[in-house]
This record gives structure tokens, sequence and C-alpha cells, in this order.
């Protein structure tokens, strides 16, 4: 397997906050034109008072000893703190993209325990800090590419997930790992509802997990990570769709058995077990070939698995990527 | 003022609100982290509540008696047109960028798509052909090419169903409504056979 060697990530390669605030305004600016707004001109000085506003999203904890992660992605503009806070799918808290912002205030993170089953020799149930404290703390600032033909680029915190699997001696009859998320209608409103059959469920080949660019998150932007982002800790496997990544993980198992993707079951003609970024397998409902970086105003290509081939296409060599999708 | 003078200017004014609101929303950056898909769904939403709205209007008519009602008719399908029409440039213009091949690709290749397409297309011949001219010259045919709606309603909530990946609540609500809405005709047409 080829690891490409990305250069130490220096703050400069990370997007200034102004730089970013001036796409948004750009973006409002194009959206009241659109209106027939005559006056999109006067947008800039009200958008720029907008944010100053829209920067109450809730701040997790300042982390500490984060380690920048050569394995980062460089030359990408970051997407805002509020953006990827007030935007994204988590249907625990309902189907809009701005209920997790909503309604993640209800779930407590602490006290939290993640539970280790399957075929392994270190099983059992540990306390969160417990959990991730053996690990170093890295960002990794990699691309999150939506199903919906979105994309955001995010600096995650994370613990590499291979140590940690490694960390639980899987025997060889370990073939895949299950993640298993929170289920708690209580704290996660719509699993009242049977919008999705819960508790949400994802999985991964144990090569995949193995893979060096996948990690248990549990901080973005150097801070704790927000509720709606799935605090404690959640998947990233940035070169699948973002559904991939099982959020407020509880029960980690390590099974011989390919794991049921909580939308696979929901629409197996739609959506895989791989869920590889794949610009050359259609989807009915959303272009898989061109997505909205989101603060960006025109389209741009789809990479292959996201732009993360050369370290992850050789997983699937031989595969044929249009059945396993 | 008559009852149905001041409703239609109420019912005028309310109509705008949608399309006012989101305005307002561009200038004060409150149009999500991905503007450009709240639009699209924000007049898509509009254009189907506004199009069922529109068939409520006649069976409203029949249950009442009361007849100065029917004067909403065409503003009601004629906002939901706008609505619609404000839609339509939402995915040509900001989504794609008048990128033809890519909108002709996707109208081909996604149902959802292709459905859009076909209500909008309906709406379109509905409302250059609302005119009091139009009606005057079409005479039986303008009531027959009228009859679109329902096809275009139909059309137009299979669309909103396949949009989503889960079936959100409001498709249900309106199909219930468009149910009953269409089912209340053939009620009323097989009582006066
Ligand atoms: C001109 C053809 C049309 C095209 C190309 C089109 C395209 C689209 C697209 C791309 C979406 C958003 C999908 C997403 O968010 O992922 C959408 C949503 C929607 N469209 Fe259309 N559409 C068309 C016509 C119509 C018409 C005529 C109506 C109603 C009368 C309509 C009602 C809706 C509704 C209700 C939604 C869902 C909004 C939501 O998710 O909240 N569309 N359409």
């Amino acid at each position: 397997m080829l690891i490409r060697k990305a250069p130490d990530l220096r703050f400069s390669d990370i997007t200034p906050k102004p730089l970013y605030l001036r796409r948004r305004e750009f973006l409002q600016t194009a959206g009241g034109a659109a209106l027939g707004a005559a006056a999109a001109a006067m947008a800039p000085p009200f958008a720029a008072s907008a944010n100053a506003q829209a920067k109450t999203a809730a701040h997790g904890a300042k982390l500490a000893d984060v380690k920048k992660s050569p394995l980062s992605t460089t030359g990408e503009m970051l997407t805002s703190f509020d953006d990827i806070t007030s935007y994204n799918n988590f249907y625990e808290y309902g189907y809009e993209k701005d209920d997790p912002k909503q309604n993640a205030w209800h779930l407590k993170p602490r006290p939290w325990t993640i539970t280790v089953e399957g075929y392994a020799a270190r099983k059992g149930t540990f306390g969160f800090d417990e959990f991730i404290k053996p690990f170093p703390l890295e960002e990794r600032v990699y691309r999150m590419r939506c199903v919906e033909a979105w994309s955001m680029v995010i600096p995650w915190v994370g613990i590499p997930l291979k140590d940690v699997i490694a960390s639980f001696q899987p025997t060889p009859q370990a073939k895949y790992v299950e993640f298993v998320t929170a289920f708690n209608p209580a704290q996660m409103p719509a699993q009242t509802t049977r919008i999705l059959p819960w508790p949400y469920v994802e999985g991964l080949r144990m090569d995949e997990a193995m893979n060096p660019l996948a990690i248990l998150a549990v901080g973005l932007y150097e801070e704790t990570l927000p509720n709606q982002d799935g605090a404690p800790i959640r998947l990233v496997t940035p070169w699948k769709y973002g559904f991939k990544g099982g959020k407020s993980i509880v029960k980690i198992r390590l099974v011989d058995y390919q794991p049921k993707n909580t939308w696979q079951v929901m629409a197996p003609a739609e959506y895989g077990f791989y869920a590889n970024v794949n610009p050359n397998v259609n989807h009915p409902r959303w272009r898989q070939d061109s997505e909205r970086r989101i603060g960006e105003f025109f389209r741009r290509k789809t990479l292959m698995f996201n732009g993360y081939a050369d370290q992850v296409a050789s997983m699937y060599t031989g595969m044929d990527l249009k059945k396993n999708y | 003022m008559k009852p149905i003078v001041l409703l239609k200017r109420v019912i005028f004014a309310a109509a705008l609100i949608p399309a006012g609101t989101l305005v307002v929303d561009a200038f004060r950056g409150k149009l999500t982290a991905n503007p450009i898909d709240f639009i699209t769904d924000t007049t898509g939403v509009w254009a189907i509540r506004l199009l069922i709205t529109t068939l409520s209007i006649t069976p409203l008519r029949r249950l009442t008696g009361w007849n100065p009602i029917i004067q909403l008719r065409r503003m009601l399908g004629l906002f939901a047109f706008f609505y619609a029409t404000l839609h339509f440039l939402t995915w040509s213009v900001l989504d794609w960028f008048f990128d033809v091949r890519s909108m002709g690709e996707d109208v081909v290749k996604r149902p959802f798509i292709t459905l859009g397409m076909a209500t909008f297309l309906m709406l379109l011949s509905l409302a250059v052909t609302s005119t009091k001219a139009s009606v005057r010259k079409l005479g039986k045919k303008w009531t027959q090419l009228h009859r679109l709606i329902y096809a275009a309603s139909i059309t137009a909530l299979t669309h909103f169903w396949l949009v989503g990946k889960v079936t959100v609540t409001e498709v249900m609500y309106w199909a219930v409504v468009l149910t009953a809405l269409l089912g209340f005709r053939v009620w009323w047409v097989v009582r006066h056979a």
C-alpha cells in the first residue's frame, strides 16, 4: 500500500477565517440576485453582520496536545466551524439538515461507555476517557463527501482506528468491524419515530478499518466534538460517503460476517456496504460525478475515492466497484 | 370592498411571503450552509403547496355554494407556477449554471427530475393559456387542457416523494389532501352522472 507523505501542516495552510467568510458573502449575494434582488451589491455588509451573529454555535472544550498529522489533506480551504456544525445529516435528531444543530443539545455525551465485543482478546466496556487515553490525539484534515453531492473539508481531531483495533488484539476470525451507535430516544428525539431502523449501524472490512486514514474522531477545530457532529466519538473514513461515519458510537464488534449497515438495509439498490466515493457509479437521485463544496458556487468534479486513491485503491483491486458500491 | 376582493388581496400578499422571506434571508445570510439546495427545496415545496391549494377551490365552491371563491383559482394556480419557475431557475442557473448537457442527462437519467420537468411543462402550458382570451379562444378545449392539473399534481407529488431519502411527513400530508381532493371530483362526477 502506498501512503503519500504530506508535509507537516502549518497554520498558514488552513484557511484564515476572513477568507471563508468572504466566500459565504459571495454565495449570499448570488442567492439574493437569483431572486431578482437588484440590490445584490448591498449584500456583503449585511452578510458580514449576519455572520458575526451566526458565530454563536456552541463551542466544545479546547483539546490539549493535538498533534498535526502528515496524513492530513493539504491545499484545501477549510469549511467554517459554523457550517460544519449547522448543516449535516444525523437522523437521530430529525431529517432536516438543521435538525442536528437544533436538537442535539438533548444528548449527554458524558459519562459515556464503549463496549468491545466479538473476536478479540481484549474485550469489555470502557469509559470514554479510558478508551481514548492510550492513543495520541491527531488533527486530520479530510475532505467529507456526502452521497447527496455536497462536500466539506473538516479538521477532525481523532485517534487512528488501526491502533484502536490492534489494541483489542483481534483473533483471526475477525473479518469485519461493526460499529453500533447510540440508541437513546430520551436524548435523541427522532428515535421515537421510525424514519430509520435504530440503532444506526455501520461496518468496515478489517483491512479498511486498519487503513491509516480511518480514524475515530473525538473533536474538530481542536475542540471536543459538538453533539450534532457525533459526540463523543464517531467514525471518519474520508474515501467513503459521509454516511459511513457512524456517530455517537457505543459498541464496536469484531465479527466474521459483513455487517448490514443501516442505509443498505433501508435502500439496498441505492446504498451498498462499501459506499466508496466513486464518480463512475450512478445513484438514482444524486449525480456522483460532481459535487458542491459548501461555501462555493460552482460544482467541482468528484474525485475517485474522494481524492484518496493513492492510499486506499489497492484495497479494492480486482473488485467490481459497480457491483460492490 | 366585497369579501372576495379582500380575500384575493390578502392571499396575493400572503403568497409573496415565501419569496420575500428568501430574499430577506439571502441578505441576512440565513440560507443555511448550502443556499442553492435550500432555495431549491423552499421554492419546490411552495410550488406544490400552492398547486394542491389550487385544486381545493372547486370542491370548496361546491361544498359551500359560495361561487365567488372561484376567482381565487387562477391566481393560486399562477402562484404555483411562479414558485415552480423559481425552482426551475434555481436548478438551471444556480445549480447547473446553464450546463445544458448535464441538465439533459439528469432529465433523462433521473426519474425524479424527469417527473419534475414533466410537471413544469404541464404547468407552463396551463399558465400560458390562463388568460381570458385563451379561455374564449379555446372554448371546450380549454377545459380539457386544464384537466392537466390533475396529472401535474400527481407527478409533482411523486417528484417530491422521490426526492427524499426517507418519506417526509409533508409528503404524506399532501398525499392525503390530494387523494381527498381528487376523490371528491370522482364522487361528484359519479353522483351527477
Ligand atoms: C423543472 C423541472 C424540475 C426540476 C429539474 C426539479 C428539480 C428538483 C431538485 C434538484 C430538487 C432537490 C433535490 C434535493 O434536494 O436533493 C427538487 C426538490 C423538490 N421539487 Fe422539484 N424540480 C422540478 C419541478 C418541480 C415542480 C413543478 C414542483 C412542484 C409543483 C417541484 C416540487 C419539488 C419539491 C416539493 C421538492 C422537495 C423539496 C424538499 O425536499 O423540501 N419540482 N426538485
